[in-house]
């Protein structure tokens, strides 16, 4: 479970988020809106321990992320995937070592995830790709690449960062029934995006909440738009 | 076996690791090269530090053991000095022989400054006794009280006028390849910390996507430690392997007798500047970890 409580973020001597408090149950699926630079993505990120709060707590399994030492965020983030906004791969590797990255950061060989790794590309629909390099792939195949990426270690939590934000609707359609699928699957989901089109369209798959956030602070939009 | 393995292990890191970072070019270059060149300065100043510990070793013991008596007396007296000085001395404890140097001798000695063609005879020079010591237990004082008795023109010189300022000067002479190996030994740290800390400001993107996927500051330092600490130890094989052949071709004592033709190592010492390439190899380990964690301290 991840719970928000009383959360502030300020960076410059301004305030981007503000009392925010917030809990996501297990196996939800949350949209997070709002116009560009709202905060959207300043929110995933202390979800995931890439920023701190500098105020409230950020408790995820009951745990302040504030009292988490280097090596326990590392931890923690095993078990949250993410795909962030700007995908960054490692240049030099194949598109199917990149997504074994987490397993290899996590001392495991890829050698023995070699079924799932294969299983994985074709869920994503890039088992052709598996040689490429990531400057080879288009926005679409990259974003999925992310995907694949954040779910190898079977994390419980998938937060997606505007993952549809480069793609066309037909991409974004598969990239969101892909976000869909694993929240079937029993995963926490939740992503930040600006595409209305995009949470309306998922409406009849998912039963999602949407948040929105506006000045500096934390709104609940609705579970049915 | 555990144990050793798991320091292999710490030491060599994972290859695995190894693979995430991508190839360094220029830094990994930049390391191997200057950690080859001090590690053939270092032979050198380890040749100097191992022969001027030999030489003061040599002068200590060989000078130490031996004395000199010079009889200075009117030419009617000195034949009758020199054998008072003989006698007394065969009577000495700790005196293993003691001879009265020739003329030829002495004038051989004199050959350096005078020319060989010195009439030894017919100057007024001193008459020289060589004696050497048995074990340690000559009585110098008590001979130099005898010999004022029994022949007044003897002085006896056990050498450490002249001996101190010699073995002082090889003293300095190691003390100062010591500091060398020591400025060489940090001049490389910093050489191989700033490669590292140009790889890892370099791979800053990639250094993120491994915090992002969970990675742990060990797992990402050991990739660029494992690299600088390979990268060190192999340059550095090569300049010790260079560095030895060139104190081996040093010219040797037997060409000029000399100091500097002593410069070198001999028998076992050679197995001395083997751990060069382990040293640099640690000290590469040690400042790359100490680059990569304190960088990796500064980023989420």
């Amino acid at each position: 479970m991840i719970e928000l409580d009383k959360v502030a973020y300020s960076y410059g001597g301004g305030e981007l988020l503000s009392d925010i408090s917030l809990t996501v149950q297990p196996g939800s699926f949350h949209f997070l809106t709002g116009p560009s630079g709202a905060g959207k993505t300043t929110f995933l990120k202390l979800i995931y321990g890439d920023l701190l709060a500098t105020a409230g707590q950020v408790r995820l399994g009951g745990t302040d992320t504030r009292a988490m030492n280097r090596d326990q965020i590392a931890l923690m983030r095993r078990k949250i995937g993410v795909v962030p906004q700007n995908t960054q791969f490692l240049d030099h590797l194949r598109v199917a070592d990149n997504v074994a990255l987490p397993l290899m950061a996590s001392g495991r060989d890829a050698g023995d995830a070699q079924t799932n790794l294969d299983e994985l590309l074709g869920w994503v629909g890039l088992s052709n790709h598996r040689d490429a390099l990531p400057p080879q792939l288009s926005g679409g195949e990259r974003q999925r690449v992310a995907l694949a990426r954040a779910v190898i270690m079977a994390p419980d939590v998938i937060l997606a960062d505007e993952p549809t934000g480069n793609v066309d609707w037909d991409m974004s359609q598969r990239i969101l029934k892909l976000l869909i699928e694993l929240n079937k699957m029993g995963k926490t989901v939740m992503i930040a995006t600006h595409d209305m089109a995009l949470i309306r369209a998922s409406k009849a798959q998912v039963q999602a909440r949407v948040l929105r956030i506006a000045n500096r602070r934390l709104q609940l939009a609705g579970a049915d738009l | 076996m555990k144990p050793l393995s798991s320091a292999f292990s710490f030491i060599v890191g994972d290859p695995q690791a190894d693979r995430v970072v991508p190839p360094t070019g220029f830094t990994a270059q930049l390391t191997s090269f200057s950690a080859g060149a001090m590690a053939f300065l270092a032979c050198f100043a380890l040749a100097l530090s191992v022969s001027s510990g030999r030489l003061a070793d040599r002068w200590s013991e060989e000078l130490a053991q031996s004395l000199t008596i010079r009889i200075s007396a009117p030419t009617e007296q000195l034949e009758a000095q020199t054998q008072a000085v003989l006698t007394v001395l065969e009577t000495t404890p700790g005196i293993r022989t003691a001879r009265a140097l020739t003329a030829d001798e002495q004038r051989a000695l004199l050959a350096p400054w005078f020319g060989g063609s010195l009439p030894v005879e017919d100057l007024p020079i001193p008459q020289l006794v060589d004696v050497v010591e048995e074990g340690g237990g000559l009585d110098v004082e008590g001979l130099r009280l005898r010999l004022q008795a029994e022949a007044p023109g003897a002085i006896v010189d056990d050498h450490s006028r002249w001996r101190r300022p010699l073995v002082e000067a090889a003293g300095r002479l190691r003390w100062l390849s010591v500091v060398s190996l020591v400025l060489i030994t940090g001049a490389m740290a910093a050489m191989v910390t700033l490669a590292a800390n140009a790889a890892l400001a370099a791979n800053r993107s990639v250094i993120e996507v491994l915090r992002q996927v969970g990675a742990r500051d060990a797992y990402i330092a050991q990739a660029f430690v494992r690299r600088f600490t390979l990268r060190a130890g192999m340059g550095a094989a090569v300049g010790t392997m260079a560095g030895m052949i060139a104190v081996a071709l040093l010219p040797s004592t037997d060409a000029a007798a000399g100091f500097l033709t002593d410069l070198g190592f001999r028998g076992l010492d050679w197995l001395v500047p083997a751990t060069i390439p382990l040293l640099a190899g640690a000290v590469a380990f040690a400042s790359t970890r100490v680059a990569a964690l304190r960088t990796l301290r500064t980023m989420a």
